[in-house]
This record gives C-alpha cells, sequence and structure tokens, in this order.
C-alpha cells in the first residue's frame, strides 16, 4: 500500500534521515518509534506530502506522491490546536467531509456516527475548548474515522495526555480501526508502539535510519493490563527499547 | 467587575467632569465666553439632536464614514490576507507600506482636497485611506500569527491553498479584523469631521463646527458639535465591540475564566 524507497532528508544542510526503506501494506497498524528529535515526525511529514523529500521516492498504491495525496488523514499531537475553536465538535468533525462530497445532512449524519463510535455522541453541539484535552483528542481521532481515509497518519496522537486517558485512548483506536485502514502510528513510548502496533519500526541514528522492524505477535490484544504482562510483550518491549537506546 | 458596575462607575465619572466644567464656569473661574456652562452645551446638544436640519448634518457625516469604512474593509481584508497568508507578496509589499503608513492622513487632507476637490468625494477618499490601515495591518498580523497546525491538518485532508486560506485563516483571522475595524472607525471619524471642518462649507457635521467658529458667541455650538462627534464615536464602539463579543465567543480572549483575558486582541491594538 506504501512503499518508500532510499528516503532521505535534510534540514538545512543538517542531515535528519537517511535511505529509509519501508514498506507498509493494506490494513496494518505499523509503530514507528525512535529518540525524540531522530526525524519520525519528518517522515511522517514527506509520507503526507507536506515536505519534500530531498532524496528517495515515497509510493502511495504505486502512484508517487508528489504534494498532498488524496484519502489521507491526520491526527496530531496538538489537538488542542488543530481543532477549529469557532466550529462545534459536530462541524469539525463533518468539515473535511466536504472533500468526499455528499449533502450536508449526509456529513453531518457522517460525523454523529464518528463521534458515537468515540463515545462523544453526547458533546456534538459543544465547541472542543469545552472539552478535556482527552475528549478532544477523541474528536480529532472521530474526524479522522469520519473521513474513511485509506492512510491514517498518526503523529505522537497520545503524547500530551494523562497515563489513564492515554491507556482509554490506545484501547479505542484498536477498537475503531477498520481492516482496510493502514495507519502509520508515530510515537517516542516504546510500550505504546508494541501495545497499539501490528509491526514496530524502530528508527535511530544521525542521520536516522531503520535500524528493526519487528513483527508483534501477541497471542491477546486490547486489555491493557492484561497484555502488558505477556511474556511476548514482555520480550518485545526490551528488543524495541535496546534498539532505540543504541546510540 | 459586573456589567452594570462598569456603566455605574462610568456614568460617575462623566457626571463629575460635567460637574466640574459647570462650576469652573457658574464660579467665573473660566470667563463664560470661553468655556460655556456645561448645562448650556448639553441643553445646546439635546436641542440639536432633534433639529432635522442637523441631523441632516449627522447624516450626510455619517454615510461618507460608513462608506469610506466600507472601502477599507474591502480593500484591507483582501490584501491583508494575501500579504499575510503568501510570504512572496508580504515580502514584496511591505517596504511600501511602512512608507506610507506613518503618513499622519490629516496631513493628506490639502493635497486629496487639491486633486479632488473640496467634497464628498475627497472626505470618502480621507476616511478610507485612514480606514484602511489599521484593518491591513491587523489582517496581516490576525493571518501570520496563527497556528500552522490547523491549516496543516485541513491540507492533509485534500484541501487546497485557497480553501484553507477561506476556511481557517480568515476565520481565526476575523477577531483581529473586527479590532482593525474597531480602530478603523475611530480614526475614519476623526478624517469625515476633519476634511469637513477644514473645507468649511457643504453638509456634515464638521461643516457645522466650522460655521459656528466664525459666528460670535458660537463657542456653544462648536462645543455641542464636538459633543456630538464624541457620541458618534462612542456609539460606533460600543456597537463594534458588541458584536464582536458576541461573535467571537469562542475566542480565548472572550471566553468566561479564560486564562488569558483579552491578551489576543490587546496585542491586536498596540500594533
Amino acid at each position: 500500500m506504501l512503499q518508500i524507497d532510499g528516503l532521505g532528508h535534510a534540514y538545512a544542510g543538517h542531515p535528519v534521515l537517511r535511505d529509509v526503506d519501508l514498506t507498509v501494506r493494506r490494513g496494518e497498524l505499523v509503530s514507528i518509534v525512535g529518540p525524540s528529535g531522530c526525524g519520525k515526525s519528518t517522515l511522517l511529514r514527506c509520507v503526507a506530502g507536506l515536505t519534500a523529500p530531498a532524496r528517495g521516492t515515497i509510493r502511495i498504491d504505486g502512484r508517487p506522491v508528489a504534494g498532498v495525496p488524496g484519502g489521507l488523514a491526520v491526527v496530531f499531537q496538538e489537538y488542542g490546536r488543530s481543532l477549529l475553536p469557532w466550529l462545534t465538535v459536530r462541524d469539525n468533525v463533518a468539515l473535511p467531509l466536504r472533500r468526499r462530497g455528499g449533502t450536508r445532512a449526509q456529513r453531518r449524519a457522517a460525523a454523529a456516527s464518528a463521534l458515537d463510535a468515540v463515545g462523544l455522541a453526547a458533546v456534538a453541539a459543544r465547541r472542543p475548548w469545552q472539552l478535556s484535552g482527552g475528549m478532544q483528542q477523541r474528536v480529532a481521532i472521530a474526524r479522522a474515522l469520519a473521513f474513511r481515509p485509506s492512510l491514517l497518519l498518526m503523529d505522537e496522537p497520545f503524547g500530551s495526555v494523562d497515563a489513564q486517558t492515554r491507556e482509554d485512548l490506545e484501547d479505542l483506536l484498536l477498537t475503531v480501526r477498520g481492516p482496510e485502514m493502514t495507519i502509520l502510528f508515530v510515537t517516542h513510548d516504546i510500550d505504546e508502539s508494541v501495545y497499539v502496533g501490528d509491526r514496530v519500526v524502530v528508527l535511530n541514528g544521525s542521520p536516522a535510519g531503520v535500524v528493526a522492524d519487528l513483527p508483534v505477535t501477541l497471542p491477546t490484544r486490547g486489555e491493557q493490563i492484561a497484555t502488558r504482562e505477556q511474556a511476548e510483550f514482555v520480550r518485545l518491549r526490551a528488543e524495541v527499547g535496546r534498539q532505540v537506546r543504541k546510540a | 467587575m459586573t456589567g452594570t458596575g462598569r456603566i455605574v462607575r462610568g456614568a460617575t465619572g462623566i457626571a463629575a467632569v460635567v460637574a466640574l466644567s459647570e462650576l469652573l464656569a457658574v464660579t467665573g473661574v473660566v470667563p463664560p465666553g470661553f468655556l460655556p456652562p456645561a448645562s448650556a452645551v448639553l441643553a445646546r446638544a439635546a436641542h440639536l439632536v432633534v433639529d432635522p436640519a442637523f441631523l441632516a448634518q449627522i447624516a450626510a457625516t455619517v454615510r461618507a464614514w460608513l462608506t469610506g469604512l466600507a472601502v477599507a474593509v474591502a480593500v484591507g481584508v483582501p490584501a491583508g490576507l494575501l500579504i499575510g497568508g503568501v510570504p512572496a507578496a508580504g515580502a514584496a509589499v511591505r517596504p511600501v507600506l511602512e512608507f506610507l503608513r506613518p503618513i499622519p492622513s490629516v496631513a493628506l487632507i490639502p493635497l486629496v482636497s487639491l486633486l479632488l476637490g473640496a467634497g464628498r468625494t475627497t472626505e470618502v477618499t480621507l476616511v478610507a485611506f485612514a480606514a484602511t490601515w489599521p484593518v491591513l495591518f491587523n489582517t496581516v498580523y490576525g493571518v501570520q500569527d496563527q497556528d500552522p497546525v490547523p491549516r496543516e491538518t485541513l491540507r492533509v485532508f485534500g484541501f487546497g491553498r485557497a480553501t484553507v486560506l477561506w476556511l481557517v485563516a480568515l476565520p481565526a483571522a476575523a477577531p483581529f479584523i473586527a479590532t482593525g475595524v474597531r480602530l478603523a472607525a475611530a480614526v475614519g471619524l476623526i478624517l469625515a469631521v476633519g476634511t469637513e471642518i477644514l473645507a468649511g462649507f457643504g453638509d456634515g457635521l464638521g461643516v457645522f463646527i466650522a460655521q459656528a467658529q466664525q459666528v460670535v458667541d458660537g463657542t456653544v455650538d462648536v462645543l455641542a458639535g464636538t459633543v456630538c462627534a464624541g457620541v458618534l464615536g462612542l456609539v460606533a464602539n460600543a456597537v463594534l465591540a458588541g458584536a464582536e463579543r458576541r461573535l467571537f465567543h469562542w475566542h480565548p480572549s472572550q471566553r468566561p475564566l479564560s486564562p488569558r483575558p483579552a491578551a489576543a486582541t490587546a496585542r491586536a491594538v498596540r500594533r
């Protein structure tokens, strides 16, 4: 679905990414983890078409990315900033659907059902800034879901909420992801990368490249404490941790 | 402070000033011909505002003022969006703007009068010229000061640059633009009345004031006209500030119990 070949990028002569190769199958949820400042966000921005990479190619469904590709959705870490304060929660979720056409009533219905899926049907008429941080991030997730993207990019999506809310949001993501939706999930949290990912890709080095690509094979998923207790989880977490910390 | 408390305190301040000026005139500390008692001025003003001839003068001024403001918004907002939203355009236009902006608009009254004659066109032109700056600059800052995150989010969802400017940049800048319009209204009134005073004939509040000045014992009329001009400015400010509170309740400066009260609007005012 997504194919990245020999991707390299530099900011003001300072190289951040080097020879990144990555292939993602349709419907996969790939965690991208690495030390902060290693270029994870740059990689995501290149895939989103917001930054033109200096070297290498990115293909989505075989087509090279030039500019913002279609069918993309994002969830940024800055939930409070990515929602529009003058629109209601429902209108925020419905706004990107203008790209999909359809009537206003259809868009509102799609927004309502996405809000229902993240448990926020009751606050559809409120403004985003009247909600807690965790709720705002659920609005951002609902906005992405309602859009039915073929590729969802998440940049540290749960990085600025408290630990309990973070676990709830991780489980929410695992519940609502559709089988057709490919997800790139950038995080600096090693536990989280193993918990949500079907695969964990570790970026490291300066400039950064892919240093590990580990499949996550957990017998059971979706229950925080039990999942994190499994021997396989512990083993993977240790392995990812070693790769992230490797200088 | 509650709304009522503010009104009571404001009224107290006005009453004190009126009482003081009355006292100065009645006790003869200031000669009555120099500063007529406040009661005489207010009585004259109250008489004038029900006089159809005087109201026609006010209407002439307000028409020119509002026309000029409308032109300023029509020019200032799109130009500000372009300068603030397209960096290349901003870099090219900025030196010209920085040269033009410090020129006090009143200094242009003789020049524009010379070019366009001492009439309504001159007045509207000068109001528009003076009023464009606050609108333009507040629009530029409103667009430039914006967080890139919402715009990038919508770009990723596949919206083009122009659509993002319309859907995000313009609404986000709207509170700044509204503050600019409120400042522009104040400056525009100065130019409208000022141009009329310098022209000295025709219609308008400024013409009324200028002509009263020529008459023996015209001081009461001059002051009554000035009070009316002040009230016009006050009403315009109150109407626009009220509209801002209603429209921009979502903005951090307008939210109840906001952690950053009035920060964003205050910043726009200073610039």
